[in-house]
């Protein structure tokens, strides 16, 4: 049995327009030690998918149906209390903004003991001998000295690794990674993925990988999804999605990946035309239709299911790009 | 490292994997190097030494010496006396004590009773922040003093009724500036990261929110303390405060007039002083205020 399952899950925003649909009946699973990643442009549903698995959406104007399950636990139905001891311990967040996610008025040795404190009954010596091996755990040199310095003192990537140590500190079961390396540079980027691939390898924990960089998931992760307008249109083991794209949205995002050739700019960067259809429209139709190069009439008379196009390789399209593809390779 | 060869001026950073300098030497280092903030300490310890030993080694403020009214200053009275021959340094060291009590307390009592208000009204912002903060409108609608005046004419005149109208009225403004630091840090990224983190909401308001708003209270403390300063002087320059003849430099003062051309140092002096104690506690807030800031970065 997976580890973690989300079942027709939709949220929606109240709003003084109405309601924003973020994610519409999205399905998913998490298996023990598996990097899933979650892929789309900005506004796809990717992030509020994720965030609604520890509940980190505001509660007031945030309108959740369907189930979600951590080791046959339904969350949704858990109490804010309850949830508060499942945050961070059985489920954490590493955020996007590492030079904004420290509490400035602390060390960063007092704010990795926090959390072990909090959900470990750690004395204060034991949390911070605990710190220290985190801070060694996510590569960050003379931990013994690092854990007595302020988030001012750090680097950004030494910051997204503290982020990253207070995120893991309780061997949590599932990390949600928000776009952990958008904020850093290639290098500092390569560093921080070698540690979640370090992380699922030592503590088994299953991640949940937020990004828009498909070189990031082609780099680590084991399945992806892709999402538009609120859906999953296409979920399938890496090298298979990479290998042999099926939803022409997909097709459309490897193209936009920049290459050798692009580079050296003997061939211009693909885009893909139009615009993200607006989150208060649902029509019963493709949501990419319109921006679709491959769009028949059927594409809008009804909205295309979630179909097995070959083993565990799901798309939502009635004209699926030819099996055979001779493209851009991660 | 960059930072140290682009600017050269500015001290080096403590190396990495070397022992971190402690942080409250630091701290008082880069205090140090600020000859305002260094002028206010003078003034402050100053004025609490006055506060603190004057009346022990001066004479005693209140026994009358009828045969030297109105003197100027001299060894036996270096500060001159008063119309009733009292020796007025033992006067202005009993009174520093006065104000010392009024300034401490009364704002000591305004931050206890209204940063938790402050933090509460903020933090739990849809039923609790409105009422709140229209009844701190409504008393920051009165003028500071007038408001003290008000409470301290219906207390009845004492030090106590002074002390407890000064800190009512400071209460709204120590409440708007709390509140508006928890607007403010409420909205910083690692309030949702210690959510995510599984924190409750006392533990989000004391360890993250109150920090974040601790030098903005310290500022406005040391900005509240001279003025509850000058306030006990003036309820007390207008008999609403301290009752002669307990010294107090608002009471001197009143007395005072009336000999304003034949003994000015009579008014001169409680003058001097209050003056000083409320630019030697501005002086110590603003820098406070640069030092203790974790976000300033070392200096």
């Amino acid at each position: 049995m997976s580890l973690l399952e989300m079942t027709d899950v939709s949220v929606g925003f109240a709003t003084e327009d109405g309601l924003v649909r973020a994610v519409k009946g999205m399905s998913l699973s998490l298996a023990h030690a598996e990097i899933l990643a979650l892929c789309g442009e900005s506004g796809c549903g990717k992030t509020v998918t994720a965030m609604s698995i520890p509940r980190l959406l505001p509660a007031e104007t945030t309108r959740l149906s369907g189930s979600i399950t951590l080791d046959g636990r339904d969350l949704t139905a858990l109490s804010e209390a309850e949830m508060r001891d499942v945050r961070g311990k059985d489920v954490s967040v590493v955020f996007q903004e590492p030079m904004t996610s420290l509490n400035p008025s602390f060390t960063v040795g007092f704010q990795i003991g926090e959390v072990l404190r909090r959900h470990e009954d750690l004395s204060r010596a034991a949390a911070r001998a605990r710190a220290v091996d985190l801070l060694k755990l996510v590569g960050i040199p003379d931990p013994a000295s690092r854990i007595k310095e302020y988030p001012h003192q750090l680097s950004g990537g030494m910051r997204q690794r503290v982020m990253i140590a207070i995120a893991v500190a309780c061997s949590p079961r599932v990390l949600i990674a928000d776009e952990p390396t958008t904020a850093l540079d290639v290098t500092i980027q390569a560093g921080v993925l070698n540690i979640f691939r370090d992380l699922r390898d030592r503590l088994g924990t299953a991640i949940i990988l937020i990004t828009h960089d498909l070189g990031v998931v082609a780099d680590i992760a084991d399945r992806a999804i892709v999402m538009y307008a609120g859906r999953a249109v296409e979920a399938a083991p890496v090298e298979e999605l990479y290998a042999r794209p099926r939803h022409p949205y997909t097709v459309g995002l490897l193209n936009a990946l920049p290459t050798a050739a692009t580079a050296a700019g003997r061939r211009r960067l693909a885009e893909i035309p139009g615009m993200v259809p607006p989150p208060f429209t649902d029509p019963d139709a493709c949501a990419f239709a319109p921006r679709c190069p491959r769009a028949e009439a059927d594409c809008t008379a009804a909205r295309p299911p979630l179909e097995s196009h070959g083993a565990s390789h799901l798309a939502a399209c009635l004209h699926p790009v030819a099996a055979v593809r001779t493209g851009a390779t991660p | 490292m960059t930072e140290q060869v682009l600017s050269p001026a500015s001290p080096p950073s403590p190396v990495p994997g070397a022992p971190p300098v402690m942080r409250r030497r630091r701290t008082w280092r880069r205090f140090r190097r600020r000859p305002m903030a260094m002028a206010g300490l003078v003034l402050v310890t100053g004025f609490l030494l006055l506060a603190l030993v004057g009346p022990f080694v001066t004479a005693d403020p209140t026994s009358q010496d009828y045969a030297a009214t109105l003197s100027p200053p001299s060894p036996g009275h270096p500060l001159g006396t008063d119309d009733l021959g009292r020796d007025v340094l033992a006067r202005i060291a009993t009174g520093a004590r006065t104000s010392l009590q009024a300034g401490l307390v009364s704002t000591l009592l305004a931050m206890v009773v209204g940063i938790p208000i402050g933090l509460v009204a903020g933090f739990y912002r849809r039923w609790l922040d409105p009422i709140v903060m229209r009844l701190v409108d409504v008393v920051l609608a009165f003028p500071f003093l007038i408001f003290a005046v008000g409470l301290a004419a219906i207390l009845g005149p004492s030090l106590r009724n002074v002390i407890i109208a000064l800190s009512v009225a400071q209460l709204p403004g120590v409440i708007r500036i709390t509140r508006g630091e928890v607007l403010a840090i409420r909205e910083m990224d690692y309030i949702p990261a210690a959510v995510a983190d599984g924190a409750t909401d006392p533990y989000i308001l004391f360890r993250y929110i109150l920090p974040g708003a601790a030098g903005a209270l310290i500022v406005q403390a040391t900005v509240a303390i001279p003025t509850a300063i000058i306030g006990e002087a003036t309820l007390s320059f207008l008999g609403l405060g301290v009752q002669p003849p307990t010294p107090s430099w608002g009471v001197m003062l009143t007395s005072a007039q009336q000999f304003l051309s034949q003994a000015p140092w009579l008014a001169i002096w409680p003058g001097v002083m209050i003056a000083l104690s409320a630019l030697g506690f501005n002086l110590l807030g603003d820098g406070l205020r640069d030092v203790l800031d974790p976000k300033e970065g070392p200096r």
